[in-house]
């Protein structure tokens, strides 16, 4: 059942990512892109870890996605803005993506990470409920935590900053 | 006045009679020849023997479509023969108003009776069928399952699960209860039955809303709304609505971007209903108790506006897109301080999962976050008010405002797709009220505390058993009570929409940005502050403990202040209240 549910998901993920790349309307992009990323969430709730998936889709799904089509809206000259890259960007990105793809299948068939023994962690035994990753986030991890939300912060203050007007 | 001789509407009597009779005739010969089917079934299958050799298993594919099929198909085919042989007397009954009302009122009840038996038999089956020690495989597709129809209705697992709370548990113990359980213990099989229970209850609510908002904008109006459709008080308006939506015309503009326009009625449509997997009725009814369940379903309230979006953006219509425009940037901005507003209750009950949160204000009314603090009173409103605008409800219906925007974004929609954006709308209003009674009203607990039932029943001096357990089951915690508060406030919702004019963009953006974003900030903190220092064991900060009377009294102080502050909020919009749509109009607008 789950493996089903797997294959579904992955499908979707997988479908919609082809769709996001080959697709020449923008605002078509971006509903695949929220194809692909309810995708990928369903794959975290699949392995169990319910608080990465919420987020994933509260704060890519609905919010970062909805800045973006907002963007495009505000943005694009005329209402069918097409996306039309020179063919020399075309042959580079699919040089990266072809090369993505090697190393990562390289390295998951290579005997070199022991990916069975990693998986006989169940992830219902060992993912950690919400209590859990709250209280490691301000205690254990504080810094980086800490080092994002300033990070966070300016970005703030600079959209401000380009966004006010000049007098 | 001449008549009309249209040659399609000429009606033919004899014609149309023997027409009739030829329909009556029709019908009654299927229903008849359902009669062998239902013998041959019965001799083949015997479903009544009690013999452990004819309880097999692979019946259970072909008693419930032979046995209970065809009896009831049969019943259907006669009863539609005998209500076109009886139309006229069967049309005079229907249209007696009490006749209308007694419908009505018998379907909520069958659909409560309906739901609470779904969850009953569900719990029943995942509480008491233990796994069995040996398991059986169905032959071709190899999955195994634990019990058979013979240990189903040996060990009596059918007939125990009926357990009424008036009458007293009932063993109706025939192996047809048996071959029905058997599929149940399935967990695919139960997500499925719980799954077509959400669906059933979502798709009452937007029927029921529909028509309530119309005979709530009447009563407002000092009109009736809706009386014709159904008898008593137009109640079969919205099935009316339903049945003319569906057979409208399903208009796609040719300018527009066709595949986007057809797709965007479902993301608006399937999110909402999406969140009800998570939104827990009372402790045990709920789909899936996820521990994320609250950011789960306002992850599922923020990806709904997307649809709007892109409902907006593929009608290449300029309407749709500022309705669209005016979705995004009220969503956006909203979303932030509902969010803070939803953490002051989290934080009050130590718990995201929504179940735990209820379950923290068991102890009566003056138990629920909405009464426990000032801040978490406070925090109610302010979320309220942030749940009208994510839901585009008046004051914030900007996107679809129809005296500016001909409709906003769903000026170009028309027939299905466009009552399904109706049906999102509903269901969203639901999900964040749902919210609302869950985390600051209590959700499904009684006003009164289950223990105070011995009390009431003492001072009434009741003597009646079932009175006494009606008082008991009233006061124990229950769906109804849940359903009740949900609904209340989404009466509220209807009430403000059409009491309150609708206010400007930019006053919309002012509202959340100068005025619920830092009050909610205020409160998130004091109440940070608050639940700090007043815990119900005693304080849980080591170096507060030294001041533990001085913080006390600071924050009685502060919070008498607030509530001062509250009531003369209260007093002064009273005083004036003709003038505050004036106050908020001053010199907002974007030029100035």
């Amino acid at each position: 059942m789950d493996d089903l549910a797997f294959y579904i998901f992955a499908a979707i993920s997988v479908g919609s990512a082809f769709g996001v790349v080959v697709s020449q309307n923008i605002v078509r992009t971006a509903l695949f892109l929220l194809g692909t990323l309810g995708g990928v969430a369903g794959l975290y709730f699949l392995l169990d870890a319910n608080l990465i998936a919420v987020i994933q889709l509260i704060v890519y799904a609905g919010g970062t996605l909805i800045l973006i089509v907002f963007g495009i809206m505000l943005t694009s000259k005329s209402p069918w803005a097409e996306f039309k890259p020179p063919k020399g960007q075309i042959v580079l990105a699919a040089l990266v993506g072809l090369l993505m793809f090697i190393g990562i299948t390289s390295l998951t068939l290579s005997g070199d990470v022991n990916w069975a023994a990693r998986a006989t962690k169940t992830p219902l035994a060992t993912s950690p409920k919400v209590a859990e990753a709250g209280e490691a986030l301000l205690t254990t991890y504080l810094v980086p935590f800490e080092v994002a939300s300033v990070l966070l912060l300016v970005v703030m203050i600079g959209a401000a900053y380009l966004a006010k007007t000049e007098k | 006045m001449a008549s009309i001789t249209l040659p399609w509407v000429q009606r033919d009597t004899e014609k149309l009679s023997n027409y009739r009779e030829r329909a009556i005739r029709l019908l009654a010969i299927i229903a008849l020849a359902h009669i062998p089917i239902i013998l041959g079934a019965w001799l083949l299958l015997d479903p009544l023997s009690t013999k452990p050799a004819d309880l097999q298993d692979w019946k259970v594919l072909l008693v419930p479509p032979l046995c209970l099929g065809s009896i009831g198909g049969m019943l259907l085919f006669a009863g539609a023969a005998f209500a076109i042989y009886a139309y006229e007397l069967i049309g005079r009954v229907l249209s007696a108003p009490w006749v209308a009302f007694v419908i009505f009122i018998g379907a909520i009840f069958g659909i409560v009776i309906g739901v609470w038996l779904h969850a009953e038999i569900l719990m029943t089956v995942q509480r008491d069928w233990m796994p069995a020690k040996e398991t059986s495989v169905i032959p071709v597709v190899g999955i195994e399952y634990d019990h058979t129809v013979q240990s189903i209705y040996q060990n009596n697992l059918a007939g125990k699960s009926v357990d009424f709370p008036l009458i007293g548990a009932i063993s109706i113990d025939t192996p047809i209860l048996a071959y029905l359980m058997f599929p149940l213990q399935f967990p695919l099989i139960r997500d499925l039955v719980g799954v077509g229970g959400i669906i059933g209850f979502i798709s009452l609510i937007p029927g029921f809303g529909i028509w309530w908002e119309r005979k709530v904008a009447g009563r407002i109006q000092s009109r009736m709304g809706p009386m014709r459709a159904g008898g008593w008080h137009g109640w079969a308006q919205s099935a009316a609505d339903g049945i003319k939506l569906a057979f409208k015309e399903d208009y796609v503009p040719p300018g527009g971007d066709g595949l986007l326009f057809r797709l965007a009625p479902y993301i608006t449509f399937i999110p909402p209903i999406c969140a009800f997997i998570a939104l827990p009725f009372a402790t045990a009814w709920v789909f899936r108790d996820l521990d994320v369940a609250l950011i789960f379903i306002l992850a599922m309230l923020g990806i709904e506006v997307m649809g709007v979006i892109l409902a907006g953006w593929a009608s290449n219509n300029k309407w749709s897109v500022y309705g669209a425009m005016r979705e995004a940037c009220q969503m956006v901005s909203y979303e932030i301080p509902m969010g803070m507003a939803l953490l002051i209750p989290v934080m009050t009950a130590g718990s995201l999962s929504l179940t735990g949160i209820a379950e923290a204000q068991s102890g009566g009314f003056w138990t629920w976050f909405v009464f426990v603090n000032p801040w978490c009173f406070l925090a109610f409103f302010l979320y309220y008010v942030a749940s009208l605008a994510s839901c585009k409800r008046a004051p914030f219906d900007l996107p679809e405002s129809e005296s500016e925007l001909v409709a906003g974004f769903l000026t170009e929609y028309s027939g299905f797709r466009w009552s399904m954006f109706f049906f999102g709308e509903y269901v969203a209003m639901y999900v964040v009220c749902g919210l609302a009674a869950i985390l600051f009203l209590g959700g499904w607990m009684s006003p009164f505390p289950a223990s105070s039932a011995e009390w009431f029943i003492a001072q009434a001096n009741i003597e009646n058993g079932m009175l006494q357990t009606l008082v008991k089951s009233l006061l124990a915690a229950n769906p109804i009570w849940f359903i009740l508060k949900a609904t209340f406030l989404f009466f509220v919702q209807l009430w403000i929409r059409w009491t309150l004019p609708r206010i400007r963009i930019d006053q919309v953006l002012y509202a959340c940005v100068q005025v619920l974003l830092p009050a909610t900030m205020v409160v998130l903190l004091c109440n940070t502050v608050w639940t700090l220092g007043v815990s119900e064991n005693g304080l849980n900060l080591g170096w507060l403990i030294a001041l533990d009377g001085i913080i006390n009294k600071i924050l009685a102080a502060a919070g008498l202040l607030t509530l001062l502050g509250i009531v003369g909020i209260a007093a002064y919009g009273y005083r004036n209240n003709k003038k505050l749509v004036g106050w908020l109009a001053v010199d907002q607008l974007p030029g100035k």
